[in-house]
């Protein structure tokens, strides 16, 4: 079984930072994973997406065309891939951002007002943390414990102090 | 053991030169290969080693062929368009026995082409990557980890056979994220100790040496190139390397290489659970050539797919592998459109059990 995920907005707002840390989840759990983000002029603030794949078995394709479970962050980015998920899969949606509904019933959405909640608690920047909390709630990709060892893996040393926060944004995410 | 860590194939494959003793980095950026650069610029100097970038990539190689002319460790790396520019001071250094390690991250072209995956210049490193008879070790690699193991050896093997090593990557092994451990957990030592031909300083304690391309008599270049020629049957009949799955009673057997290899075996993989009878075997020296290897896992099958992400370049060598006994057909994606497994599986599909 392959975990398929596509992550996607706009440059800057941490969507490679939040695949990262889901191959971290998924290294911890003693998976096979691979990250792929997208590279070129999309990284300069252009539309931006990641592959992560967390598999039990080792991971052939490491570009995800047919996501199980999509993040979005701008209305492109939902546009573009909002139909490319599979059957059963699900789809976190930063309706901050995100105006558009689908009318899709075989998929499990979740509308989240992701940036509008971050900028409201003081978590500038953290809309895409508190998006994966909420995918910790409907998935149980990970345990708690593991998306701190990530975290202290992923945020360097001189930046520890955002760790505390970062795991904050997560358990708001959760509360969603 | 060593902890998993996950790095971008670039990356890790840098920090394995610098535990691979490498201690000299000649480079110019180009997309997307630049981590390589970007890595080297801050690693090198806490190892005491040089990173230069240089005014071109021309420039780059020519330092290449004077630090390895010194016997120091070194290396260079680019992508496709900036290997094209660096193939004149490649073809200095075999002509010199140099050994030296150069990395291609491979994208689209021809010409500037694109920047996407791309394995367009198969042709390029296995048939004329400069001018005059002359060959290079080329590994392919089809992981990160396998990015990582592969620079030691290729420094090994430059090293023992004063020639250079190529690294033939692309954009997508460059560029994602998998686990990677390294084994060599300190730094090789590189010095010219060991290398009695180096040009380096030896206070006139010996005959200086000389390092040279040019033999204006054609009898001495003909006798140079000559004893070239026969390590290189030495290579041959230690170094080549290939890798085969599910060959033994397969119909269908499927050639690729690279991260084109992992693709095809996800396909391969999905074919058997439908019940097809296909295996896959995949080169992993490109130079030598594994035609023994791949005539050996093709023995038993009807028909042979070759899958590259390019118009079909390693297609022919299959072709001569297997001495043009069975059909072998082509699946490719070019311009920087990786293929999809499902794509290789509808392929496999249409070919499984055809006569």
């Amino acid at each position: 079984m392959t975990n398929e995920i596509l992550l996607a907005g706009f440059g800057g707002q941490g969507i490679l930072f939040m695949g990262k840390m889901l191959a971290y989840f998924g290294l911890y759990e003693n998976k096979e994973v691979s990250w792929l983000p997208s590279y070129g002029p999309e990284m300069r603030g252009g539309t931006c997406n990641c592959s992560v794949c967390i598999s039990d078995d080792p991971i052939g394709s490491p570009l995800v065309d047919a996501p199980n479970t999509l993040i979005v962050m701008n209305t492109p980015s939902y546009d573009k891939f909002i139909n490319t998920v599979v059957p059963g899969g699900t789809v976190l949606i930063d309706s901050s951002l995100v105006e558009a509904k689908t009318d899709r019933t075989d998929i499990n959405v979740y509308y989240v007002p992701a940036t509008a909640l971050a900028n409201e608690n003081d978590m500038k920047g953290m809309a895409n943390i508190i998006l994966l909390g909420k995918l910790l709630k409907e998935t149980n990709i990970t345990s708690m414990e593991t998306v701190k060892k990530a975290m202290e893996k992923v945020i360097p040393p001189k930046k520890a102090h955002l760790i505390e926060a970062n795991i904050k944004a997560i358990e708001l995410g959760m509360q969603q | 053991m060593a902890e998993k860590t996950l790095m971008k194939g670039n990356e890790a494959l840098a920090e394995a030169a610098i535990r691979a003793g490498c201690k000299c980095f000649f480079g110019y950026p180009i997309t997307p290969q630049t981590e390589i650069s970007a890595y080297l610029s801050k690693r090198m100097p806490k190892v005491g080693g040089v990173f230069l970038q240089a005014e071109s990539e021309v420039a780059a190689i020519n330092m290449v062929y004077g630090c390895a002319g010194s016997g120091i460790r070194c290396m260079t790396s680019s992508s496709s368009p900036g290997i094209s520019l660096k193939t004149e001071g490649i073809s200095y250094i075999a002509g010199s026995d140099l050994p030296c390690v150069i990395i291609n991250v491979q994208r689209g072209g021809p010409g500037l082409g694109g920047i996407q995956p791309s394995q367009a210049d198969y042709w390029q490193v296995t048939h004329a990557l400069g001018h005059g008879d002359f060959h290079a070790i080329v590994f392919a690699p089809a992981s990160v980890q396998e990015m990582v193991d592969t620079v030691t050896k290729a420094f090994d093997l430059a090293d023992e056979y004063r020639m250079p090593a190529v690294i033939l990557a692309d954009g997508l092994l460059g560029q994602m994220m998998e686990p990677v451990t390294f084994e060599d957990t300190e730094i090789k030592m590189s010095d010219a100790s060991n290398k009695p031909w180096a040009a380096c300083g030896h206070g006139n304690k010996r005959k200086h040496n000389i390092i040279n391309s040019l033999y204006l008599k054609p009898d001495q270049l003909e006798d140079n190139v000559r004893a070239r020629f026969e390590r290189y049957e030495e290579i041959k009949a230690k170094h080549t390397e290939a890798i085969s799955d599910y060959c033994e009673d397969a119909d269908t057997v499927v050639v690729a290489y690279g991260s084109t290899a992992r693709l095809a075996k996800s396909a391969v993989e999905a074919a058997r659970k439908e019940g097809i009878k296909v295996g896959i075997v995949r080169p992993v020296t490109l130079w030598p050539y594994p035609a023994k290897e791949i005539a050996e896992a093709c023995k038993n099958a009807k028909n042979v797919l070759c899958v590259e992400m390019s118009m079909g370049q390693m297609v022919d060598d299959v072709k001569i592998a297997i001495n043009c006994s069975k059909p072998v057909e082509f699946y490719g994606r070019t311009g920087g459109i990786i293929p999809k497994p499902a794509e290789i599986l509808a392929k496999i599909r249409e070919m499984g059990g055809k006569n």
